[in-house]
C-alpha cells in the first residue's frame, strides 16, 4: 500500500470518484490552475479540463448557490472552500438551500453534493483561517458533517461523501495536512459516514475526540499508560452528524469514565452533544462526571497565542487524571 | 414602446498624469508643496523597505505568512494623502503605504503579521480601521462609516478599499447599492492589481473595466493609472470634495500590478509569467516618483540616500520594539465582552491551573486510583 499525507489521499479520492462518474466536478477558489492553496486539487484540471474541475470568481455564496443549482441538472460538485472562515460567506445559500431542498421539494430535488474546506488551528495562518465550525454546521438539520482524522480515513470518507445522496459538510484538520503519512489502499475504499472508529482499545475510561486533536488525544492515552498505568480508549468520532451514539455509549458502558476533546469552542459544542447521549443513555453506568477539554468560549486568538488556546495532550492528561480520580 | 438605446448619465473617466516613461501631463498636475512630495516619497520608500523587510522576516520564521504590497504602493498612498484626520480609511490588506501615512507603527503592522492582536489595535488619534482578512467584506462597514459621516453631518468622509477579486463578492455589492441608495460620502478604491491569487483579472469579471460597476449602482467612476502617484491623488481629491459636499460616492479603479508573490505561501510560477512581472516592473510607481521629484528638483540623489538612511534607522528601531512585545496568554479572554462573563472567568481560571499544573507536573507523584 502507497504512502501518503491526506493531502494527496484526499486527491486521490477526487480523482477516483471523477474518473468514474463524469458528473463529478470541483469547483473553488484557486482550485484549477493553482490547484488549490494547499494543493489539494493537483492535476485535476490536467485530467479533467476546467468544465469539471473550475477556477470560479471570488465569491463562495456563488460557489456554493450555483452547486444547488448543478444539482438539479444531474452534476455532483464538490465546493472547496478556501478557508473555513470564508464558508460563513456561503452560509446563507448553505442554510437556506442546500440542506433543505429535498425537504421543500417532497425528495424531487436534492443536493447531493460535498462542501469541503480546510479546518481548524495550528498552522500560524491569519485572522479567519482557523476556525472549527462543526457544531455551527451540526446544528442545521439537513446536512452530514465529517471529519476525518488521517490519510486513510479522509480518502475514503470523502469517496462516502460524494457518493452520498446528501449533501456533506466535509471538514479537513488543516493541521493534519501533512503532518503523518499513513498506508492508503490501492482500490478505492469507502467507510460509513456516522459511523465512529475505536482508535485505542481500553478499559478504564473513553477519550472521545475527531480531527487534528485525536492525535493529541492519542499521545495523552500513550503517556497515561506509561505514566499513570490507565488504559484509555479512544474514540475517533469521524462523523459528528449524524452522530455515533452506539460506539460511544457502548464504550462508556465499559469504561464508566470519559472525557471528550475538540478545539472548538465549548459552549453548545459537539462535546455537549455527546455529554447529553451519554447522560440520556448510560447515566446509571458513569462512576465520574465527564469532562470536556475544549477550545475557550473566545475567538481562536491570532496565531502566536493559538496553542494556549487548542487543546493538547497535557490537558487531556490533567482532565483524564481528574475523571479518573474522582 | 419604441426600441432604442438608453442614454445612462453617468460617467467614467481614464486619468494619467504620469506615465511610466516619465512623460507629464502638465494641464493635469497636480499642486502638491514640495515638501509634502518628499514626504510622500519617503512613505512609499518606507512602504517599499518596511515590505521587503517583512519578507525576509518571514523567511527567517519572524512572522508568520505575509501578504506583500510591491507595485501597489500609489494606489493607496494617493488616498490617505488626499483626507484629512478626522475623516475615516477603511483598508483591505494591502495599504501598508497608506497606513504609514495615516500614522500606523510599523512594530504594530509587525504585530499584526506576527499573530498578535495589538496589531489591530488602531493608533489614537486616527479614525481608522485594522487590516481585514475576509475579501470584501470591509466594504460593508466602510459603507456604514462613510453612511454615518453623511448622518453626523460633519463633512467627513470614508475611504474603503478592496481587491479585483474582491468585486466577484456579493458584500461588494451590495455595499455599493446602499451607497448609491443613501449617498453615502464614501470612495470606493480598486485596487485592480490583475490578479486574485492565480486567478486573473480577466476570469474574474466579463466587464470591460471594474470602472463601469459604479455605474449599475447609479454614481460616477475612475479609472486611474494606480501606478501614478499624480493621477491617483487627483482623482482621490476630486472624489473627496464630492462626497464632502453631499456629492455621494466615487468608484476608482486603480490599475496597478501585485510585483511579488500573493502571500509568502504562493508560488506565482503556476500561474503568470516572468515576462509579464517583467512588463509591470518598468511601470513601478516608486522610481516614477523619484524620477518625478528629481526632475522638479524636489529631491537629489544625495537626498534620496539620506531619506533612506532615516528609513533603515526607523525599520531597525521598529523591529527591535517589536522583538521586545510580550504578549498576555490570557488576552483572549480580556476583549470577548465589556464584563467578562463569569463561565469565561471559570475558563480563564481552568487555563491558569493547568498551567500551574503543568509547572509543577515534575514534582507530581502519579496514584494509580482504579
Ligand atoms: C471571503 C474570502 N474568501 C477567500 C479568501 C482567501 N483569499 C485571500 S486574498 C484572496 C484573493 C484576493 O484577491 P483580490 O481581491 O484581487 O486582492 P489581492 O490579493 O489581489 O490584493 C483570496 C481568495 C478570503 N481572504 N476571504
Ligand atoms: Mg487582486
Amino acid at each position: 500500500m502507497p504512502q501518503m499525507t491526506m493531502v494527496q489521499a484526499l486527491n486521490l479520492a477526487m480523482k477516483e470518484a471523477m474518473r468514474e462518474d463524469p458528473n463529478v466536478m470541483v469547483m473553488g477558489e484557486d482550485v484549477g490552475q493553482d490547484e488549490g492553496v494547499f494543493r489539494v486539487t493537483e492535476g485535476l484540471l490536467d485530467e479533467f479540463g476546467p468544465d469539471r474541475c473550475v477556477d470560479t470568481p471570488l465569491a463562495e455564496a456563488a460557489i456554493v448557490g450555483g452547486a444547488v443549482g448543478l444539482c438539479f441538472m444531474g452534476f455532483k460538485p464538490i465546493c472547496e472552500m478556501q478557508f473555513d472562515g470564508f464558508s460563513m460567506q456561503a452560509f446563507h445559500q448553505t442554510e437556506g438551500h442546500v440542506r433543505r431542498f429535498r425537504n421543500r421539494t417532497r425528495g424531487r430535488h436534492t443536493c447531493p453534493m460535498v462542501i469541503r474546506m480546510p479546518y481548524g488551528g495550528g498552522i500560524r495562518a491569519i485572522e479567519h483561517h482557523s476556525e472549527a465550525p462543526e457544531a455551527t454546521y451540526a446544528h442545521l438539520a439537513g446536512l452530514k458533517v465529517v471529519l476525518p482524522s488521517g490519510p486513510r480515513n479522509a480518502r475514503a470518507l470523502l469517496r462516502a461523501a460524494i457518493l452520498d445522496p446528501d449533501p456533506v459538510i466535509f471538514l479537513e484538520p488543516k493541521a493534519s495536512y501533512r503532518a503523518f503519512r499513513e498506508d492508503v489502499p490501492e482500490t478505492p475504499e469507502t467507510m460509513e459516514i456516522g459511523k465512529a472508529q475505536i482508535a485505542r482499545t481500553g478499559k478504564d475510561v473513553t477519550l472521545i475526540s475527531y480531527a487534528a486533536t485525536l492525535r493529541a488525544t492519542l499521545d495523552a492515552a500513550e503517556e497515561l499508560e506509561d505514566e499513570h498505568d490507565i488504559d484509555a480508549e479512544v474514540i475517533d468520532v469521524l462523523s459528528v452528524a449524524p452522530l455515533d451514539s452506539e460506539t460511544i455509549n457502548a464504550s462508556i458502558r465499559k469504561t464508566g469514565r470519559a472525557v471528550v476533546v475538540h478545539e472548538a469552542p465549548r459552549h453548545c459544542g459537539v462535546g455537549a452533544e455527546i455529554v447529553a447521549r451519554v447522560v440520556e443513555e448510560s447515566l446509571l453506568y458513569l462512576e465520574a462526571p465527564i469532562k470536556r477539554v475544549t477550545g475557550f468560549d473566545t475567538i481562536i486568538p491570532f496565531f502566536a497565542n493559538e496553542m494556549t488556546y487548542l487543546p493538547d495532550a497535557g490537558r487531556v492528561i490533567k482532565a483524564t487524571l481528574e475523571t479518573v480520580r474522582f | 414602446m419604441p426600441r432604442k438605446t438608453l442614454e445612462i448619465p453617468r460617467k467614467i473617466e481614464w486619468l494619467s498624469v504620469l506615465d511610466h516613461e516619465g512623460n507629464l501631463d502638465k494641464k493635469l498636475e497636480p499642486k502638491i508643496p514640495a515638501e509634502d512630495l518628499r514626504k510622500l516619497y519617503k512613505t512609499m520608500l518606507n512602504s517599499r523597505m518596511f515590505d521587503e523587510r517583512c519578507f525576509h522576516m518571514q523567511r527567517q520564521g519572524r512572522i508568520g505568512t505575509y501578504g506583500p504590497t510591491k507595485g501597489q504602493e500609489a494606489a493607496s498612498l494617493g488616498f490617505a494623502y488626499a483626507i484629512g484626520k478626522d475623516d475615516w480609511l477603511v483598508p483591505s490588506f494591502r495599504e501598508t503605504a497608506a497606513m504609514l501615512w495615516r500614522g500606523w507603527e510599523m512594530d504594530k503592522i509587525l504585530l499584526w503579521w506576527a499573530g498578535n492582536e495589538a496589531g489591530a489595535s488602531v493608533a489614537e488619534g486616527i479614525n481608522d480601521l485594522p487590516i481585514c482578512v475576509p475579501v470584501a467584506s470591509q466594504c460593508q462597514y466602510g459603507m456604514g462609516v462613510a453612511w454615518g459621516c453623511k448622518l453626523r453631518g460633519k463633512g467627513q468622509v470614508c475611504i474603503t478599499f478592496c481587491g479585483d477579486g474582491g468585486t466577484s463578492e456579493g458584500d461588494f455589492h451590495e455595499a455599493m447599492n446602499f451607497a448609491g441608495v443613501y449617498q453615502t460620502p464614501m470612495v470606493m478604491v480598486i485596487q485592480n492589481n490583475q490578479w486574485a491569487i492565480s486567478i486573473p483579472r480577466e476570469s474574474q469579471t466579463a466587464s470591460q473595466t471594474i470602472a463601469q460597476k459604479a455605474v449599475a449602482y447609479g454614481f460616477d467612476a475612475f479609472q486611474v493609472d494606480g501606478n501614478d502617484l499624480l493621477a491617483v491623488i487627483v482623482a482621490a481629491r476630486e472624489a473627496v470634495e464630492k462626497a464632502r459636499k453631499g456629492g455621494g460616492p466615487t468608484l476608482i479603479e486603480c490599475i496597478t500590478y501585485r510585483l511579488g508573490v500573493h502571500t509568502t505561501a504562493d508560488d506565482p510560477k503556476k500561474y503568470r509569467s516572468d515576462d509579464e512581472v517583467k512588463e509591470w516592473e518598468a511601470k513601478d510607481p516608486l522610481p516614477r516618483l523619484r524620477d518625478y521629484l528629481i526632475k522638479k528638483g524636489v529631491l537629489d540623489e544625495k537626498g534620496d540616500q539620506a531619506v533612506r538612511d532615516e528609513i533603515k534607522a526607523a525599520l531597525d528601531a521598529a523591529t527591535h520594539k517589536f522583538e521586545q512585545y510580550r504578549h498576555d496568554q490570557y488576552e483572549m479572554f480580556h476583549h470577548m465582552f465589556a464584563d467578562m462573563t463569569p463561565e469565561l472567568q471559570r475558563q480563564m481560571a481552568e487555563l491558569k491551573d493547568y498551567h500551574e499544573w503543568k509547572e509543577s507536573g515534575k514534582k507530581r507523584q502519579p496514584s494509580r486510583v482504579i
